[in-house]
């Protein structure tokens, strides 16, 4: 069953994204309109769709630095340990 | 009333010895029993509240049962967490594995219950060589020298401890196990926090995890994700909350373990990293050391053993079916091992923290708890970390294995298949229990040490919060998604000082030490041998010429006299020989009677 529904959504890949863009847009505007008043700093009441922001730079940014640490030299051959 | 005491340690303890006998249709029910045993045992303590078990040994008092809410939490999870971990290794004959597991899981219990020094250190070695040998019975080389480092490091880390509490004992003479001084940290409270952050894998002593669980057995791992990390966490809990310095290295650790998590291409070495991260979080909460914070930390670490425990089944699911547990071994497996996806995927978004999973309600009580106390940098950096979580965990682990290329040789993709009965059945409790924790929240807040704290995840603001960054995570990940394909690489680590100290020692021996010894026997060979020979010829001679000599002589002198008296004496006659007699015996009897 859940295979035959994932091979539906493949299928559709293209809808499925534009959906995925539909909901992110909701997800922003529905932060917009919540209360702020448990916000912890200034930057997240003033900044609409703060938290989007956050997320987004953040994943980017492990991933940068994931990249650039592991072409510094970090990521070496499997048999490095091996003679 | 007084209450009847059995350990739950006990139970396992003896429940692994007597294991070898109970054979046939009967091992099952059995490797069943004796964890639910314990697991019950737990529960009864837990209504009984107090201090057990204490006997005098020399000049120290031990405490092995110390029942308060604190140890009683984690009591509970890891005996929880033994049952879903036998039931999910029940189907493997080798009974070593579940000995060894069994004892593993007692000195955790123990360690947890203790309330003395020398009680903890007995119970967290036991720990460390019980697990040791679920990474041997791996049997293959690549285990068994991670087995060596495993437990050369770990018996590192308990001299470090052995050597904090004597010098604390001799300094205060105290021996039990309670929160330390941390505002004006001795050298001993230095030594402990050492000692026990060894075992929670803070850097720069953490490089022993990945390694280990990566190449322990698909059962080993699933006993050591949950048991090591989390009971140091509740030792550090115990001793040394609001330790500041817990704060910088719990947010380094979870920045650290993340970033690796990213670059890792060997599955369990990936959620070894998670690991590494996820504790960071606990490891901030203790050092943050608020009420709220403790609660976090206990929480946290609740969720996580339920949480990794399912992430490691699952991939214990895929090693033992392929065979395989390297990203670019595997891929597109959706088709073949769906009810191993799904577990892997409510594992995934547990730990990524998504409402209504247990992630959630646990990891936003220790950020919480960090801009509380305006601690604004641990907090932002927490949350970016969580962003990271959700990115290797929850989208680049799934994606990688059932959907994206498909990496699989012919032979993989033939074997893979959802795993044994047992095995999903241990999936699906721990699925279960992950969105139970999320959903019904009291279930795990009413355990919690601090019961003043009220808390509640579940609010508009966090909750578009939590989503916002899930989203955009997502998101990016999509976008950038190239940059995080799996590389046929290992990731260097601070293990590479001990392995390649480890290569220049034996260098050192090989060569320094080694031609010494060589041009030491050569030196021996030409001139000692001959002088030994000289000696030798000398002593030789002295023997031949001069002891024997001596003892030859004696015996020719005392012949000579022989044949002189057998001559003179001797010749036959009766007569004279009577004659001889009687004159001797006479003189003799003159002798006595004169004298």
């Amino acid at each position: 069953m859940i295979i035959n529904l994932i091979d539906y959504l493949r299928d559709r890949l293209q809808t499925v994204i534009y959906y995925c863009y539909g909901v992110m847009t909701f997800i922003v505007i529905w932060s917009i309109t919540v209360d702020t008043s448990h916000a912890h700093t200034w930057a997240e009441k003033m900044i609409p769709g703060f938290w989007s922001l956050f997320g987004l730079c953040s994943c980017a940014i492990v991933i940068m630095v994931a990249r650039w640490y592991g072409k510094s030299g970090i990521q070496a051959r499997e048999d490095y340990y091996d003679n | 009333m007084t209450i009847s005491f059995i350990h739950p340690a006990l139970i396992m303890i003896v429940g692994a010895c007597l294991l070898p006998l109970v054979r046939g249709p009967f091992r099952k029910p059995y490797m069943f029993l004796v964890p639910l045993l314990t697991f019950i045992d737990v529960i009864y303590l837990s209504q009984n509240a107090g201090t057990y078990g204490v006997f005098q040994f020399m000049n120290w008092e031990l405490t092995f049962g110390r029942v308060d809410r604190l140890s009683m939490i984690f009591g509970f999870i890891m005996s929880l967490m033994a049952i879903i971990g036998t039931i999910y290794g029940m189907h493997v004959e080798d009974e070593w594995q579940h000995i060894a597991a069994w004892f593993y899981v007692a000195g955790s219990l123990g360690a947890i219950f203790a309330a003395d020094y020398i009680t903890l250190f007995l119970f967290w070695e036991m720990m460390a060589f019980a697990s040791t040998f679920l990474i041997w019975a791996r049997k293959d080389e690549e285990a068994l020298a991670a087995g060596y480092r495993y437990i050369l490091v770990h018996t590192f880390g308990g001299v470090i401890l052995l050597l904090g509490f004597v010098l604390r004992y001799q300094a205060t003479g105290d021996l039990s196990f309670d929160q330390l001084n941390v505002s004006s940290p001795e050298l001993y409270t230095w030594l402990i926090m050492a000692g026990l952050m060894l075992n929670a894998a803070v850097p720069p002593l953490h490089s022993w995890l990945p390694d280990a669980y990566s190449k322990a057995t698909a059962v080993g791992a699933v006993f050591m994700c949950a048991f090591t990390t989390k009971t140091a966490v509740y030792t550090l809990i115990r001793s040394c909350s609001g330790f500041e310095v817990l704060i910088y290295l719990g947010v380094i650790m979870a920045i650290y373990g993340i970033i690796y998590a990213v670059m890792e291409n060997d599955v369990r070495k990936l959620l070894g990293w998670e690991i590494v991260s996820q504790v960071g979080y606990m490891v901030a909460g203790v050092g943050i050391g608020t009420t709220l914070a403790i609660n976090g930390a206990c929480a946290h670490a609740f969720a996580h053993i339920l949480y990794k425990g399912l992430l490691f089944m699952a991939a214990g699911a895929i090693l033992t079916t392929t065979g395989r547990q390297k990203l670019t071994q595997l891929g597109g497996l959706y088709k073949k091992m769906p009810a191993t996806m799904v577990f892997m995927l409510i594992g995934g978004l547990a730990v990524s923290g998504l409402p209504l999973m247990s992630g959630f309600i646990s990891k936003s009580m220790i950020i919480a708890a960090a801009f509380e106390s305006h601690i604004l940098w641990a907090g932002f950096a927490l949350t970016v970390v969580s962003a990271g979580t959700f990115l290797a965990a929850g989208l680049r682990l799934p994606y990688l294995i059932f959907f994206g290329k498909n990496n699989c040789s012919e032979e993989t993709w033939e074997k893979a298949q959802d795993p044994s009965w047992n095995m999903q059945l241990a999936m699906a409790i721990g699925g279960f229990l992950c969105i139970f924790l999320g959903v019904y929240t009291p279930f795990l807040y009413n355990m919690l040490p601090n019961t003043e704290v009220v808390f509640n995840p579940y609010n508009a603001y966090h909750l578009s919060e939590t989503i916002q960054i899930m989203a955009f995570t997502a998101f990016a990940f999509f976008m950038l998604r190239k940059y995080v394909m799996p590389k046929n690489t290992i990731s260097l680590d601070m293990d590479w000082f001990y392995r390649m100290g480890g290569r220049a020692f034996y260098w050192t021996v090989e060569n320094p030490l080694q031609w010494f010894d060589t041009a030491l026997s050569k030196f021996y060979k030409s001139v000692g041998i001959y002088c030994l020979m000289v000696t030798s010829a000398f002593w030789s001679w002295f023997d031949w010429n001069g002891i024997d000599g001596v003892v030859d002589g004696t015996a020719r002198c005392v012949r000579a006299i022989g044949r002189r008296v057998t001559i003179v004496l001797q010749r036959g006659q009766i007569q004279q020989t009577i004659y001889y007699t009687v004159s001797f015996a006479a003189v003799l009897l003159v002798a006595y009677v004169w004298l």
